[in-house]
């Protein structure tokens, strides 16, 4: 179980994250949901160590063992879809590639460059880049933007079978249907539970 | 129109694209020195500006002996010694001054200093440091260094942070970072830095062989055709130099264009 306890985080005179408390289950998928500004996106990156909070812990976790996927893509113009995932696996594991690429339905584009792809492919390679990190939570920022929602939601369940448990953020209602969990947060700061 | 006519039109199509601007510079000349004839009496018009023709009659008969051949190479050989040690040295010392604040403060002013001092000054300082065979290397490369590393500075600090962010986050090595972020993003900064880098490296070096006349040498060679009044040959070595200055900068220009290849701007 990876607990947040009372995260509070602010920049400037701004608060984003007021002693904000979470449990993630050991697998499965969490859904974050709610207005924009309500912190979503800082919790992730202070889980992923990019951000730092001011007050409270996370205990079950360190940074080193999380995979985080950006809200943007950031795919490099000059690497190969194939080459996207063999950049971040270790030589041994380059054998998961087609499995990556099934579970984000990329097969047959192994060859082709970002700048050839749709909105929806770059997000799907992103996501799969992000999954092949060997990493004990998956922070998952909009996977599904730009993606068709029978897709989206096959993805999803094939998500919910990972072996680490997966914190993704969301609007989609049918996504949080879906999910294993479901936190919403309605509103700007303090979110308290 | 046939595809076997498309393939003969092509070739001619490229010709007639490039051919009417030098042909035009070359009209240009040529009225010129009809001009200089006309006001000059003898032997006059050779020494002031020569006949086109007079210059390609002497590139023809210099291209003929063998000693032209060992003349390029040797001058070739020591601005591209110069060149390599330049662009190696101006990006190393651009990834220093930017991993250091400390390194940038001390390296920066003299780099600059280095940028701005004439090249004259350098030469004669060289000559008496080193022996003439080695100041054209030296000054090529003491010209080189300050626009690489000027340019690949511009192009460590434009790399995209979100880039290096993601390296970070996806817990890329050093090595990793710089072969898959920055070296690609570096691309345009370093197709830059080579091409005006040739052109420096060509410039300042003959200027150098001219004064230090290392042998055999374009620049001994150039210098020379003045202490023999020899115009039309002072042309056609400068004329070589220009031709051999332009074909290092393309050949640079086609490695880093396979590099890019597919997803270079």
């Amino acid at each position: 179980m990876i607990v947040c306890k009372e995260l509070t985080v602010f920049f400037g005179d701004r608060t984003v994250l007021d002693h904000f408390s979470l449990r993630i289950p050991d697998s499965g998928v969490t859904v974050l949901s709610g207005p924009s500004g309500c912190g979503k996106t800082t919790l992730l990156r202070v889980l992923a160590g990019l951000e730092k909070n001011q007050g409270g812990t996370v205990e079950g976790i360190s940074p080193q063992q999380t995979a985080l996927l950006f809200q943007d893509d950031r795919l490099l113009p000059w690497r190969t879809v194939e080459q996207h995932l063999t950049d971040v696996l270790p030589k041994s594991r380059w054998g998961e590639v087609p499995a990556l690429l099934a579970l984000t339905e990329l097969e047959g584009e192994e060859k082709a460059l970002p700048s050839t792809l749709s909105g929806g492919m770059g997000r799907r390679l992103a996501l799969a880049r992000c999954l092949a990190l060997d990493a004990k939570l998956y922070l998952l920022d909009e996977p599904f933007a730009g993606i068709d929602l029978p897709r989206a939601l096959r993805i999803l369940e094939r998500l919910k079978k990972l072996p680490a448990p997966v914190l993704l953020v969301s609007h989609e209602e049918s996504v949080l249907a879906q999910a294993d969990q479901l936190i919403r947060l309605d509103g700007p700061p303090p979110h308290r539970m | 129109m046939t595809p076997s006519t498309m393939e003969w039109t092509k070739p001619l199509k490229k010709v007639l694209y490039v051919l009417p601007a030098p042909a035009f510079w070359v009209g240009v000349w040529q009225v010129c020195a009809l001009l200089v004839d006309r006001h000059v009496d003898g032997r006059g018009n050779e020494l002031l500006l020569p006949y086109p023709i007079s210059v390609w009659n002497a590139l023809v008969s210099m291209l003929g002996t063998g000693d032209f051949w060992a003349v390029v190479l040797a001058s070739l050989g020591r601005i591209a010694v110069g060149l390599m040690c330049g662009v190696l040295l101006g990006a190393a010392l651009a990834v220093v001054t930017h991993g250091s604040r400390w390194c940038d403060r001390l390296l920066s002013p003299a780099i600059r200093v280095a940028r701005a001092a004439p090249v004259a000054s350098f030469i004669l300082l060289v000559l008496l440091w080193t022996g003439r065979n080695r100041v054209p290397a030296v000054i090529s490369a003491l010209m080189v260094l300050p626009v690489v590393w000027d340019s690949l500075s511009q192009g460590i600090r434009a790399v995209d942070r979100k880039l290096l962010e993601l390296a970070k986050a996806y817990r890329f090595s050093r090595f990793k970072t710089g072969k898959l972020v920055y070296l690609p993003s570096l691309r345009p900064y370093i197709l830059t830095a080579l091409t005006n880098a040739a052109g420096l490296a060509w410039k300042s070096g003959v200027a150098a062989e001219v004064l230090c006349l290392p042998d055999p040498s374009l620049g001994q060679r150039i210098y020379y055709t003045k202490y023999y009044l020899d115009i039309p040959e002072l042309f056609a070595w400068t004329a070589v130099t220009v031709a051999l200055s332009m074909a290092l900068e393309r050949l640079l220009r086609a490695c880093l264009a396979k590099w890019g290849k597919g997803w270079a701007a």
